[in-house]
């Protein structure tokens, strides 16, 4: 039982983490912009494929990363460059519309290069071996890319929150989501702060998208919808577009997470006499042995009571409703 | 424009549809059937999202969720008895009995009676989804409304015993036809035409143009947008069940994201508000799909038609962001006005402004 309980706890930071990344991504882009970002998964899968290819092809595992992280950001600042600045402050809706089509391009563009280059669409990702196998503490068995997930999200995370606090680009990024008008009256060079921030973006994206490939083993076109959705509950969470928030949100998500898996059939696990009858019928009906496989559609119907009730997050108050 | 002029109109252009359709029902053109049933399809899916969406400025991306549960509906409700006792033989007690595979002549009356307690039973389901989400704005009803359909999935995936989960579900009988297509999807013009120019239509529009002036005024913002979720999750309903009915087979998989964003890319291709509008759009896509799929299957270059659609929807959306109508809608004077203003030079002066 305590096994399980931590390994439980394990999945949950390390999902976080990742999480954290791509939600600070999203809280980046959405405070300054007010755009959803909604092709940032694919951005992700952008980075899948490049670390992928550049393993096939032979480079060290430094070289592959620096290539994947090079080749993420390239995509991101044009992403921005073409599509959304032409679009930049327009209604909220369209700018939404258009991150969805930044994101089927994206996804094309990967399986029509996938084609081009003669190479299966859907390959098995060749994980490097400090994300693969496991690592035992004590009596419990991990997946060693999970420690490195929470290992390089804390620090990733850490480095993100002094570049935002401690540099001049950092400050005006700030400024740049409090009042974009404003800051371009200060002075603030707010096209180089936009290109800046989905550049960032997109760097945090790449490291989560090497290690949501690890994690996953496969690869595909089109597997940055869940994570980019999970990222937006967590942003939703924290509160949307705040940076911290994100990362708190993030982790609540991780845990949350785990919660219906670990208690999918929980009746049956206790041992027995440990429980009355009653008891272990009303836990066998609460959380049936399948629940686990309802967990997308469990941290939905919380994102929509999260929407409904505190919009503005856990810390936050409010409500961002057009019927009073 | 005066009263009687619009259902001669409207006439003239049902009898139109009824040639053209008699002629191509005769013409055992598989292919060009199998085309204008699609079209139909989507024009009911775009109609009522534009219904949903396009009237009231409240942006669904659920919609397929609706589209899903009418489809499934409908094909359980209709399969016979016997198919069913094999093929969904853990069905709930109370739902294994039913099956509305009866017919009056040559007339299947079941599949009218299970596509419209499919459509019912979405709009509760849309009732219920509405009163909740409906109080959200902008972006964020966006994403709930997403979620709605990403939760549709999981229990469409999971619910084993009724959909069989991820296997596909077939053996529906086939009974959407030329007939049934464009009869529903004539339907569901008219009534989002009917809804735009009623008490209902202007409330929508007002408070989508102006929440605050709208509600000064005395204009509830969530009725107005509830009745058009509410009656545009129906017509959605409507076209999952003739989906199902055409397709005759199909997964989970078929009613997610990608389904989605065509419909949304119909729609804003056609403009929010237009209903005229989305007949166009439907049109103009399906068109650009259909050609692009075969450049596609020539040359092999899979993907090459999805970056070039969504380089066409992001082009729209840069460069005319009400699409081609905006919410205005075909106007047979104005076309007319036009072509005689360019043909008769000198008269363009004196004509009164664009309409």
């Amino acid at each position: 039982m305590d096994v399980y309980f931590l390994q439980q706890v394990v999945n949950a930071l390390s999902a976080g983490s990742l999480y954290a990344l791509m939600a600070v991504g999203l809280a980046l882009i959405f405070g300054i912009l007010r755009l959803i970002n909604f092709a940032h998964g694919d951005v992700m899968m952008v980075a899948a494929y490049l670390a992928a290819f550049s393993l096939f092809a032979g480079l060290p595992v430094p070289a592959a990363i620096v290539t994947m992280i090079v080749g993420t950001v390239v995509v991101g600042v044009l992403m921005e460059r073409i599509a959304y600045r032409p679009i930049r402050g327009g209604p909220e809706v369209a700018m939404l519309l258009t991150s969805f089509a930044v994101g089927q391009i994206l996804q094309n563009g990967t399986l029509l290069l996938t084609r081009l280059g003669n190479q299966p669409t859907q390959i098995a990702f060749p994980a490097p071996d400090f994300l693969s196998g496991v690592v035992q503490i004590g009596a419990v068995t991990i997946p060693r890319v999970n420690v490195v997930s929470f290992g390089s999200g804390v620090v990733l995370l850490v480095l993100v929150m002094l570049f935002l606090t401690r540099t001049r680009t950092g400050l005006a990024m700030h400024a740049a989501a409090e009042d974009l008008p404003a800051a371009q009256l200060m002075g603030i060079k707010v096209n180089r702060v936009v290109a800046t921030a989905f550049a960032l973006s997109a760097a945090l994206a790449a490291v989560a998208g090497l290690l949501y490939a690890s994690q996953a083993g496969q690869i595909n076109p089109y597997l940055g919808f869940t994570p980019v959705l999970k990222a937006f509950i967590a942003a939703v969470i924290g509160g949307f577009g705040s940076i911290p928030g994100a990362v708190v949100g993030a982790y609540a998500l991780g845990f949350l997470e785990v919660i219906p898996t670990a208690l999918s059939g929980i009746a049956d696990v206790l041992p027995p006499g440990s429980v009355s009858p009653g008891v272990h019928d009303l836990l066998a009906t609460v959380f049936p042995s399948g629940l686990g496989s309802y967990r997308d559609a469990i941290v939905f119907v919380f994102l929509i009571l999260m929407l409904l009730f505190r919009p503005n997050g856990i810390l936050g108050g409010g409500a961002k409703e057009d019927v009073p | 424009m005066t009263a009687w002029r619009v259902p001669r109109r409207t006439l003239v252009a049902i009898a139109i549809l009824s040639v053209v359709l008699t002629l191509l029902d005769a013409s055992g053109l598989a292919f060009w059937q199998g085309l204008a049933i699609n079209l139909a399809i989507f024009i009911i899916l775009v109609e009522a999202l534009n219904l949903a969406s396009g009237f009231t400025g409240v942006f669904s991306l659920g919609h397929i969720g609706f589209m899903a549960i009418g489809a499934y509906t409908g094909a359980i409700l209709t399969l016979p008895l016997r198919t069913k006792a094999e093929y969904l033989p853990n069905l709930p007690g109370w739902l294994s009995g039913v099956h509305l595979d009866m017919a009056v002549g040559p007339f299947p009356l079941g599949f009218l009676v299970a596509t419209l307690v499919a459509g019912l039973i979405v709009m509760v389901v849309a009732g219920l989804v509405g009163a909740v989400l409906l109080r959200l704005s902008g972006h964020f009803v966006a994403v709930a409304t997403l979620g709605f359909l990403v939760i549709v999935r999981v229990i469409l995936f999971n619910a084993d015993e009724i959909t069989r989960g991820s296997r596909t579900f077939s053996n529906v009988t086939p009974y959407t036809n030329l007939w049934w297509a464009w009869g529903w999807a004539v339907v569901a013009i008219y009534v989002a035409w009917r809804l735009k120019f009623s008490g209902y239509g202007r409330e929508m529009f007002a408070q989508k143009g102006d929440r605050w002036a709208a509600r000064s005024i005395g204009i509830s913002i969530l009725r107005p947008r509830l009745v058009a979720f509410v009656v545009s999750a129906f017509l959605t309903a409507v076209a999952g069940s003739l989906y199902a009915h055409f397709i005759t087979s199909f997964s989970p998989t078929v009613f997610y994201f990608d389904l989605t964003f065509r419909v949304i890319t119909m729609l804003v291709v056609g403009g929010m508000g237009s209903v005229s509008g989305s007949v166009i759009g439907v049109i103009v896509v399906l068109a650009l799909a259909e050609a692009l799929r075969r450049v596609e299957e020539a040359t092999l270059l899979y993907g090459l038609g999805g970056i070039l659609l969504a380089a066409f929807f992001l082009a729209v959306i840069i460069f005319r962001p009400d699409g081609i109508l905006g919410a205005r809608e075909l106007s047979l004077e104005r076309v007319i006005g036009r072509i005689r203003r360019r043909t008769s030079p000198g008269a363009g002066k004196e004509a009164p402004g664009p309409g």
